[in-house]
């Protein structure tokens, strides 16, 4: 990609473009020909099938996993071997997972600092003040002391969330944040990623909740057996569904 | 009928019979028959073993005196270890320089127990100072040669002194050589992963006897003459190198455990492979292989005897010795009894350790 190509995309505002990309899980062919453009301030929702791909997707763009074919760009950069592009990528994109994965032999303020100081070289007290004041919006503050474990899947969930932000991410990926939690808890989760989203974060979401769908999302893709059967925005995509496919699944979970 | 509880049911204390010291008793000594007999035949046994073994290691036994004449009671005689202590602790290692290894020792000690007890202030420092400095420090201590040291050379080193130089000595460079193997092991790097694999199941695959009579016996025919390298460093190495390999699997047993979203957490954060490793991967891995660590420790500190096979005097083959001296034969059980008790304090010492280890660093996570 060339200098005047990435300048052209930075004002276009495009935070995320695949092309054309293609995954195999050895001769499973999980992401056939994906081409998705993700504009800056976008709330984009996956959602689909159980084994669609869906997660493969988004843990493509910050290389979690890697793709075979075709191009993944984020923030103007293409994701290839180079090591230096990679780590650049994933600086600048948060991720938070279904299974929480913090840290738990570290207490919820050292998992917040952790990168900022070994990543971004700040200092301890610049990434304490950071993190204590990603902790107070996501409310859990008074949690800073405690450990991953003392906490209910809801606070860790939230403690994740504050420490993907505590990156300063421009992009920030959740995988299923929900799908892990008590019915009771999943409340406290989708209220902080509503504030985020009001804020103007770019998010790409894999999750099933669909309430949370109609608030915040601009798009709605779906998937089924790795593809993009359907992309809409969110209220027609659930009141005028126009695939077979995408009928089945809406009215398996509604 | 539908049931509508209006206000929380009062907790109320378990029944008598089930807590204190009673309920204690006939929940795990007397809950069966079969229970109560074996108690109480464990009761007999401890009863006839225990006070004359106290008996003859303590109330019955000499403690002064410097010939074998001054034992005249039933019980054991400790004259025979007292007269020998000197050697027993320093082999033949010339009684002017023995400040020299009490130094060494004192100064490990100390700096040990600032690592091992919690808050003393300035960990890293001295962590730094024990593992970069220390090792040169001690050379100089216990070999000498510099400094206006004289050199002491290592035929002369012995009994527990050695065992101890053995034992820390394999510790202190098994450990990093293991973990980095384990890494190895594991890495997706075809290279780094076979050099690790032949390593560990080169050395897991022999017998430590073997490894040490190599070392002693056969090494030295395939080295020039004017290249040969000491016989207590060639042993170290290949206590070393062997220890590494079962620590590498105990390591890598422990990586294994580890959840895979957690290094997907350290990677999505930003954080290069080793400083995952350092920061994410390794503390809980090892935390979770503190059992295995200290049982490989155990394992090391007790087989450095091994190393009286290849004519090098540790505790138990400077004791041994001790049996033949003409003046004192027939003490061979008060010997061994001192040994066995110098081994077991030590190794007693490292199980607390570690277990005091594994409370510390439970941070409330179930697994």
């Amino acid at each position: 990609m060339t200098a005047t190509q990435t300048q052209q995309m930075a004002s276009d505002g495009v935070m995320v473009e695949l092309r054309n990309v293609n995954k195999w899980y050895g001769d499973f062919h999980v992401l056939k020909n994906i081409n998705l453009k993700v504009t800056k301030g976008e709330r984009i929702i996956i959602c689909g099938p159980s084994g669609c791909g869906k997660s493969t997707l988004i843990r493509c763009m910050n290389r979690l996993e890697e793709h075979q074919k075709g191009d993944i760009i984020v923030s103007g950069i293409t994701l290839d071997d180079d090591l230096k592009n990679i780590d650049t990528v994933r600086r600048d994109i948060g991720m938070v997972f279904q299974q929480f994965n913090l840290f738990p032999h570290l207490s919820v303020m050292e998992n917040c600092c952790l990168a900022p100081i070994w990543v971004q070289k700040k200092s301890r007290k610049e990434a304490t003040a950071i993190a204590m004041q990603y902790l107070e919006r996501v409310q859990i503050a008074d949690q800073a002391d405690k450990f991953p474990g003392q906490l209910s899947g809801g606070q860790q969930q939230r403690v994740a969330i504050a420490r993907s932000l505590c990156m300063n991410p421009s992009i920030m990926l959740f995988d299923e944040p929900t799908s892990a939690l008590d019915p009771e808890m999943i409340k406290e989760v989708l209220d902080v990623m509503v504030d985020l989203a009001r804020e103007g974060m770019t998010m790409l979401c894999v999750t099933h909740e669909m309430g949370f769908a109609k608030t915040v999302a601009n798009r709605v893709l779906f998937m089924d057996a790795g593809e993009i059967i359907e992309e809409n925005e969110p209220n027609e995509f659930f009141d005028n569904p126009q695939s077979d496919r995408t009928k089945l699944f809406l009215s398996q979970i509604l | 009928m539908a049931v509508l509880v209006t206000s929380p049911s009062p907790s109320l204390p378990p029944p008598a019979n089930s807590v204190g010291v009673v309920g204690w008793l006939r929940q795990n000594l007397f809950s069966s028959a079969l229970n109560s007999i074996f108690t109480l035949a464990g009761l007999y046994l401890l009863y006839s073993l225990i006070p004359p073994a106290i008996n003859w290691a303590l109330f019955q036994a000499d403690w002064v005196g410097t010939t074998k004449e001054a034992c005249t009671s039933d019980g054991a005689c400790w004259v025979f270890v007292g007269v020998r202590i000197k050697q027993f602790l320093f082999g033949f290692y010339p009684a002017s320089e023995y400040w020299r290894v009490v130094t060494a020792f004192s100064l490990i000690g100390v700096l040990v127990a600032w690592l091992l007890i919690d808050r003393t202030p300035k960990k890293g420092l001295v962590g730094g100072f024990t593992i970069l400095c220390y090792p040169i420090i001690a050379y100089y201590l216990f070999y000498g040669g510099a400094f206006g040291l004289p050199v002491v050379e290592t035929y002369k080193w012995g009994g527990l002194m050695l065992t101890l130089i053995l034992a820390t000595t394999g510790m202190f460079f098994s450990f990093p050589i293991g973990i980095i193997l384990a890494l190895g092991r594991r890495s997706s790097m075809p290279i780094a992963k076979s050099i690790s694999v032949v390593f560990i199941e080169f050395w897991r695959g022999v017998p430590l006897i073997t490894v040490l009579f190599m070392s002693s016996v056969m090494l030295p025919m395939f080295i020039p003459e004017n290249m040969q390298i000491d016989k207590l460093l060639r042993a170290m190495i290949g206590i070393i190198f062997f220890q590494s390999a079962y620590m590498a699997e105990v390591v890598r047993g422990g990586l294994q455990a580890i959840p895979r979203g957690q290094l997907e957490a350290a990677e999505a954060l930003g954080l290069s492979y080793w400083k995952s490793m350092v920061f994410i991967i390794l503390p809980q891995a090892l935390k979770l292989v503190i059992p295995g660590i200290v049982n490989t420790f155990i394992a090391l500190f007790k087989d450095t005897t091994l190393v009286l096979i290849i004519g090098l005097f540790d505790l138990l083959a400077v004791v041994q010795a001790a049996f033949a001296d003409p003046k004192w034969l027939g003490f061979s059980v008060e010997g061994y009894v001192f040994v066995a008790s110098v081994y077991w304090v030590s190794c007693f010492s490292m199980s607390r350790y570690s277990q005091h280890l594994e409370k510390k660093l439970h941070t409330g996570h179930a697994r």
